[in-house]
C-alpha cells in the first residue's frame, strides 16, 4: 500500500513538469514517451494488455465490404450484381459454403436464394428483374388478385416468376415487410412463390425512407452474419466496430473485450426512450463504449462477461425480494398476511384477522397455556431445522445487499455525471474569469469528472465481481485493490465539490491534477491486475460460470 | 385497400362456398368474421360443427388474418384457448392466400393433425404413441362441445 502511493507521488510530480500535457495529449501519436503516458485518460495509442485492438467503421464502409463480396463472387460465377447479393444473403454470407454449393449444383442453390424460378428457364440466371406480364386475356381488363381492384390505370408488376399485382400491393407489401417485420427478402406475394425481390424492384416501390431502412437492414444482416463485425448499440448510432480478436468466443473467459466505435453522445432523440437510454442520452457526449462479447451496452470491465451477465441477472430477478421477504417475515397462520415483526415478544396478534399465535413455532398462542415467553416447541427438530434455513437465507441476503448497495451507489453516482458535467462547465468557466487560468488550462476539471466516471464504472462491477469471487488470498487482493481505488475516487469527489475561491485555485489545481492522476493510476492497477488474472487463471468463483471450471471441480 | 378485399373475399365465398366450411361477418364490422367448419368425415371430429373467430388487421392482406377456435375442440396444434398453430396463419402467409384457403388448410389439419409441431404436447404424445385413445378422446369431445 505504501509502496503504491510513493509511486504515483512520483508521476504527479512527473505531470507537473510538463505544462502542455494538454496540448500532447491531442496529438499524440505514441510514441511521446512514457513519462506522458500517465496522464492520457484514454490512452488510445499506447495499448493496455486489457485493451483491445478495433477498428470502427460506418454504415458506408460496411456497405464497401459488402460490395468487395458481391464482386468477389460475381466474378466468380458470372452473374450480376444483383443475383450475387441474393445469393450471398441467402447463405448468410459465407462465401466458402457458396462457392462450394453452387459449384455442385448452381441451379439449386438459385432456386433456394429466390432469383430463379424452379423448372421454367433454369438457364438464365440473370435477368431484367421486373417485367411487365402480358394481360391474361385481352378483353379482360387486369384485375390485381391481392386488392382485387380492376382500374383501367392499374400497372401490373410481377417478379420473375410472373406472379403480377398492382403496384399499389406491391408497395404496401415490401413497405410493411421492411418496416413492420425488418424483413430485407421480401419474397413474391403469390402463395408458395419463393422469388425474392431484388434491391432494384424494391427500390422502385417503397419511399426513400423506406428504402434507407431496406439498406440499414442489409448492413445489420450482414454485420451479424460476420463474427468480427458487431453493431454499435447506442441509439440512433449506425456504426460497425471490427474486432477481430475478439471473434472468439472461447476468449471471453480471459478479457473483457470492451470497444468504442468512435461516435459520441446521441445523435437522434426522437420517440420513446427506456430508461437505459435516457440515462445514456444524460451523459451528453459520451463515448460509445461497449462490451463486444455479449449484450451489456456499457463498459463492465474488470469483470468477465459470463459473471456481469449473472450478477445483472440476480439483480434484475425478484428472487431477492422473495429472499427478503423469507427472511423477514412470517404469514399469519390463519389469513395467510404477510407480517413483520420489528420488536415486541412472540404473542403475536395479527392486525388483519385478530388471529393470535406464537412468533417462534406459529401455533395458536391459546395452546402455550401460561409458558409465556418460553415457547416449549422451540427445540424440536424441525423448529431448528427452520430456524437454520432462514439464517442462512438471512446471510445470503446480507452479503448480497452488501455487494448490491456499493454496486448500486456507484451506478447512482454515475447517474449524477451529468450534474456534475455541468457543474465543473460553471466551474471552468468561474475560473478564466477570476484567475489568469486560459481554457486550456482549466480543462483539468473536465478531465477528473471524466476519469471520475470512468473509475465508477469499474468500481461498480468490481462489486459484481467480488460478490461471485471464492473466498481466497487473491479475492483478499482484489479487495484491497478495490479499497484502495474507491478511497481515491471518494476524495477526489469530494474535492470536485468543494467551493472555488479565487485564492486557492492553483492549490486546488495541483490537489485535483494530483488526484486526478492518481485515481487513474488506481483504476489502471485494478483493470490491470484483474485482466492478468484472467489470463492466468487466477480468479475462482463461488458459482458456476459458462467457460469457467465449477466450483465443486475447483476444489476437488 | 383492405375493406375492398375483405367484401370480394365474402362475395367469392358466397358465390363458391368450399365444401364443409361457411364464412361471414358478424356484425356490421366487416374485420370481424365468424366462421364454421364441419368436422372431416374421415376424422373422429366427423359430426361435429365447429365454430371459429376470424378478426382481419387493418393491412389485411399483407398481414395475416387472427383466427382461432371458439368450439373447444382436442387437437394436438389446438390449445385449450382455441389458437391455432398452422403456418400460413405466421410466417408463411402470403397476401395471396384468402380465407377460404386457410379454412380448407384447417380442415386438413383436422384430418392430419402435425404431431411434431404441436402446440398441446401431451396431445401430440398420445397420438404419436395410443391413436386409437387420441381417436376416442377427440371423439368424446366432439360429442360434448360441437353436437
Amino acid at each position: 500500500m505504501s509502496s503504491d502511493n510513493e509511486y504515483s507521488d512520483e508521476d504527479v510530480d512527473n505531470v507537473f513538469d510538463d505544462e502542455d500535457m494538454e496540448m500532447q495529449d491531442e496529438d499524440s501519436d505514441g510514441d511521446d514517451g512514457m513519462e506522458m503516458d500517465d496522464f492520457k485518460v484514454p490512452a488510445k495509442t499506447t495499448r493496455k494488455a486489457y485493451e483491445l485492438e478495433s477498428d470502427s467503421l460506418t454504415q458506408s464502409a460496411v456497405e464497401e465490404l459488402m460490395e468487395q463480396d458481391v464482386e468477389h463472387i460475381r466474378g466468380i460465377f458470372g452473374v450480376d450484381a444483383s443475383t450475387a447479393g441474393l445469393l450471398l444473403r441467402h447463405m448468410s454470407w459465407n462465401k466458402e459454403r457458396l462457392i462450394e454449393k453452387y459449384m455442385d449444383n448452381a441451379n439449386k442453390m438459385l432456386i433456394a436464394a429466390g432469383v430463379v424460378v424452379p423448372e421454367s428457364e433454369p438457364q438464365r440466371p440473370s435477368r431484367r428483374p421486373v417485367r411487365k406480364p402480358k394481360s391474361p386475356t385481352k378483353d379482360t381488363t387486369f384485375v390485381c388478385p391481392i386488392c382485387f381492384d380492376d382500374a383501367a390505370d392499374l400497372t401490373p408488376l410481377a417478379l420473375d416468376c410472373g406472379h403480377a399485382a398492382c403496384s399499389g400491393c406491391w408497395s404496401a407489401y415490401i413497405s410493411s415487410k421492411i418496416r413492420d417485420e425488418a424483413e430485407h427478402a421480401c419474397r413474391c406475394m403469390a402463395e408458395g412463390c419463393a422469388i425474392v425481390a431484388p434491391d432494384a424492384f424494391v427500390r422502385d416501390q417503397v419511399d426513400e425512407e423506406t428504402y434507407e431502412r431496406f439498406e440499414g437492414l442489409l448492413v445489420r444482416h450482414f454485420v451479424s452474419c460476420a463474427p468480427q463485425l458487431k453493431f454499435c448499440p447506442y441509439p440512433a448510432c449506425t456504426n460497425t466496430v471490427s474486432c477481430p480478436s475478439a471473434a472468439s468466443k472461447t476468449l471471453l473467459t480471459t478479457l473483457v473485450p470492451i470497444v468504442s466505435c468512435g461516435a459520441r453522445g446521441i445523435a437522434s432523440t426522437s420517440g420513446s426512450m427506456t430508461q437505459s437510454q435516457e440515462l445514456v442520452k444524460q451523459v451528453t457526449g459520451k463515448e460509445h463504449k461497449f462490451c463486444f462479447g455479449c449484450t451489456i451496452d456499457t463498459d463492465h470491465r474488470p469483470v468477465v462477461c459470463g459473471v456481469a451477465l449473472l450478477w445483472l441477472k440476480k439483480c434484475r430477478d425478484d428472487s431477492e425480494t422473495a429472499n427478503w421477504i423469507k427472511s423477514n417475515t412470517k404469514e399469519c397462520p390463519k389469513c395467510m398476511s404477510t407480517i413483520e415483526k420489528n420488536g415486541g415478544c412472540n404473542h403475536m396478534t395479527c392486525k388483519k384477522c385478530k388471529h393470535e399465535f406464537c412468533w417462534v413455532c406459529m401455533g395458536p398462542w391459546s395452546e402455550h397455556g401460561t409458558a409465556w415467553y418460553s415457547c416449549n416447541r422451540f427445540d424440536e427438530k424441525g423448529g431448528v431445522e427452520a430456524r437454520d434455513s432462514q439464517s442462512k437465507s438471512r446471510a445470503s441476503l446480507e452479503r448480497y445487499l452488501h455487494y448490491y448497495n456499493r454496486w448500486a451507489n456507484h451506478e447512482q453516482s454515475a447517474k449524477l455525471a451529468l450534474d456534475l458535467f455541468a457543474k465543473t462547465e460553471k466551474k471552468m468557466e468561474e475560473m478564466q474569469i477570476t484567475s489568469t487560468l486560459t481554457w486550456i488550462e482549466v480543462q483539468f476539471m473536465k478531465k477528473a469528472v471524466e476519469e471520475l466516471d470512468r473509475c465508477r464504472m469499474t468500481l461498480k462491477w468490481t462489486y459484481a465481481m467480488a460478490y461471485y469471487l471464492a473466498k481466497s488470498n487473491q479475492k483478499d487482493l482484489f479487495e484491497d485493490n478495490q479499497r484502495d481505488l474507491e478511497r481515491a475516487v471518494e476524495d477526489l469527489a469530494e474535492l470536485l465539490e468543494s467551493p472555488i475561491e479565487p485564492e486557492n485555485i492553483p492549490t486546488l489545481r495541483q490537489k485535483v491534477t494530483d488526484k486526478t492522476v492518481y485515481v487513474q493510476k488506481r483504476n489502471e492497477i485494478v483493470l490491470e491486475d484483474t485482466a492478468d488474472g484472467f489470463l492466468e487463471g487466477r480468479w475462482t468463483w463461488n458459482v458456476a460460470v459458462e467457460g469457467f471450471d465449477s466450483p465443486e471441480d475447483a476444489a476437488s | 385497400m383492405a375493406l375492398k378485399r375483405i367484401n370480394k373475399e365474402l362475395i367469392d365465398l358466397g358465390r363458391d362456398p368450399p365444401s364443409s366450411c361457411s364464412a361471414g361477418p358478424t356484425g356490421d364490422n366487416m374485420f370481424q368474421w365468424q366462421a364454421t367448419i364441419m368436422g372431416p368425415g374421415e376424422s373422429p371430429y366427423a359430426g361435429g360443427v365447429f365454430f371459429l373467430s376470424i378478426s382481419f388487421p387493418v393491412d389485411y392482406p399483407f398481414k395475416p388474418p387472427k383466427v382461432s377456435f371458439t368450439t373447444k375442440i382436442y387437437h394436438p396444434n389446438i390449445n385449450a384457448n382455441g389458437s391455432i398453430c398452422l403456418d400460413i396463419l405466421r410466417d408463411q402467409w402470403s397476401p395471396a392466400l384468402t380465407i377460404s384457403k386457410v379454412l380448407l388448410s384447417i380442415c386438413s389439419m383436422l384430418t392430419d393433425p402435425n404431431p411434431d409441431d404441436p402446440l398441446v404436447p401431451d396431445i401430440a404424445h398420445l397420438y404419436k404413441t395410443d391413436r386409437t385413445r387420441y381417436e376416442a378422446t377427440a371423439r368424446e369431445w366432439t360429442r360434448k362441445y360441437a353436437m
